[in-house]
């Protein structure tokens, strides 16, 4: 089975599209200029709607994270290494971090972003370790 | 009768539930037909004194289904609670205001599904990712790069507690024992006569690292429906009844559904919300209750509940569990019915049946209490109930 492909709509479709282009994005409130990810259509800080993004440095560090060993997953070799990133810029994101040994993988481990392509129309973020 | 409170106007009045099995051999619809058909039977009523039906918007049964199977002559009010598990107990906070109210006399909660056999949720959905509506949207940010198991998750918020606690994984399992020791005892559960020691939890298999397998709830074919109607009506009716003293839904901030996330102490702080509710409108606290039902899919947010509900601090729950006192004979016993690990997932809908059992004097593990807690779904939108006699 292929792998799950994301939803996106009008409020979303940026991220993807930047993915595509080897950019993480993220959402930030022209008004009050607060990061948000996931994204949305309306500032929760200061209820405004116009928005536009930056490009994030692409670097964090792990929150928390899961070795994923069982059920099978559509498209994915097991184990999945999968954590919650605490980006430089503040705002968290879920990603798949590859090409790690498991036993290396914890919490307070900087990684930063790579993409890899799924087809032309469709890329998605991964995390590799970064140096410290 | 004291005004804006739902606190002893509606009352469970009866229980009724299938078997619960890994291949019940009949339809979702049947399963819940038959769970009502017991339940009526069991509060003394018939299908035609029902007029309201509630379920969880990921039931297969309609309401209008479920009247024409039962014969049921006309609805006044139906409902419906999203969220996964989170809706169990408030299906039954619909009912309680609806009879209330005035909107309906009696009010039937169900819950019917072939969750072994048929659709399993343990598995990876890709449907589940492709809903067209936000909680799709949501799941963009997680399922494509491949976490979308329940088990998995969860052992995301696991691993953190483990990390800010000092916690082990021998506390989680610690819970899985409890469960287990209840439903050996419990001739209606599917692990009837099986208890397991920690060393058991701890030699099963990983499945989302920290969570091994004894972690996790079974997956369970049966049906559970609960009646309510008025304490009036309760009155002339053949059981003891089981008062709503409290019914509180809880969605906290930045909620998601299982990848709350983002916050920055992630948690379950919605299940605070349930408790800080339960324990207003009922007048009680967690002093007051000697046993509770706290749903169970997996064993780390057992845990985080008895902190979210107020009965010990933040990171303090496997202290509070560490002498057994959630097991039969402890301070406050859990899941006397075994829990969802042990007697069976039936999305929380079991638990309540055995808060009204335990109300009744009629469990297998019976504990001496004058209120029951029973919770809902964690990780998600959830709800809970305090029960009184």
């Amino acid at each position: 089975m292929s792998a799950v492909r994301p939803m996106a709509n009008r409020d979303t479709q940026f991220f993807w599209d930047g993915a595509l282009a080897g950019e993480l994005r993220l959402q930030r409130c022209e008004a009050c200029g607060a990061l948000r990810h996931p994204p949305g259509p309306v500032c929760p800080d200061c209820g405004a709607l116009e928005r536009g993004h930056v490009v994030a440095s692409g670097r964090g560090t792990v929150y928390s994270y899961v070795i994923h060993r069982h059920p099978p997953v559509p498209g994915k070799e097991l184990p999945i290494l999968l954590a919650v990133i605490d980006l430089e810029e503040g705002p968290r994101m879920v990603g798949e971090i590859v090409d790690l040994p498991e036993d290396e993988l914890v919490i307070g481990l900087p990684v930063r972003v790579d993409f890899r392509a799924v087809d032309d129309e469709l890329s998605l973020p991964v995390w590799r370790k970064a140096d410290a | 009768m004291s005004g804006r409170t739902l606190s002893g106007r509606a009352a469970i009045v009866g229980i009724g539930q299938t078997e619960f099995s890994k291949e019940s051999g009949r339809s979702e619809l049947q399963l819940s037909v038959e769970a009502v058909q017991h339940a009526l039977r069991d509060a003394g009523l018939a299908p035609a004194d029902v007029d309201g039906l509630v379920t969880f918007t990921m039931d297969t049964s309609s309401e209008i289904a479920v009247a024409r199977e039962l014969g049921i002559p006309e609805l006044r009010f139906f409902s419906r609670i999203n969220y996964g598990g989170g809706a169990a107990c408030a299906t039954i906070q619909q009912a309680a205001m609806a009879v209330a109210t005035g909107v309906a006399d009696v009010v039937v909660a169900y819950r019917g599904f072939n969750e072994r056999s048929g659709n399993r949720f343990g598995q990876f959905s890709t449907a589940v990712a492709a809903q067209v509506n936000t909680n799709g949207l949501d799941n963009a940010w997680t399922y494509p790069f491949g976490l979308g198991t329940p088990a998995a998750t969860v052992a995301m918020q696991a691993r953190r507690y483990l990390h800010e606690y000092g916690a082990t994984s021998e506390d989680f399992g610690r819970v899985a024992v409890a469960d287990r020791r209840h439903a050996a005892t419990n001739p209606n559960a599917f692990f009837y006569q099986r208890p397991i020691t920690l060393a058991d939890h701890q030699a099963s298999r990983m499945i989302a690292d920290p969570l091994h397998l004894l972690d996790c709830c079974q997956e369970s074919d049966g049906a559970v429906a609960i009646v309510v109607t008025t304490p009036e009506r309760a009155r002339d009716l053949p059981q003891t009844p089981a008062v709503i003293a409290a019914a509180a839904q809880g969605s906290g901030r930045d909620q998601f559904v299982m990848t709350s996330y983002y916050r920055d102490d992630i948690g379950i702080p919605e299940m605070g919300v349930v408790g800080r509710e339960l324990w207003r409108q009922s007048g009680l606290g967690p002093d007051d209750v000697d046993v509770a039902i706290l749903y169970d899919h997996f064993t780390p947010y057992v845990l985080m509940q008895l902190e979210e509900l107020g009965f010990c601090g933040r990171g303090e729950a496997p202290g509070f569990i560490a002498d057994g006192a959630i097991e039969v004979g402890g301070r406050l016993p859990i899941n006397t019915h075994g829990g969802q690990l042990g007697e069976a997932y039936i999305h929380g809908m079991n638990g309540i049946a055995e808060g009204v059992r335990q109300l009744r004097g009629t469990s297998v593990n019976q504990v001496v209490s004058e209120a029951v807690l029973v919770t809902a779904g964690t990780g998600v939108p959830t709800s809970g109930l305090v029960l009184t006699r």
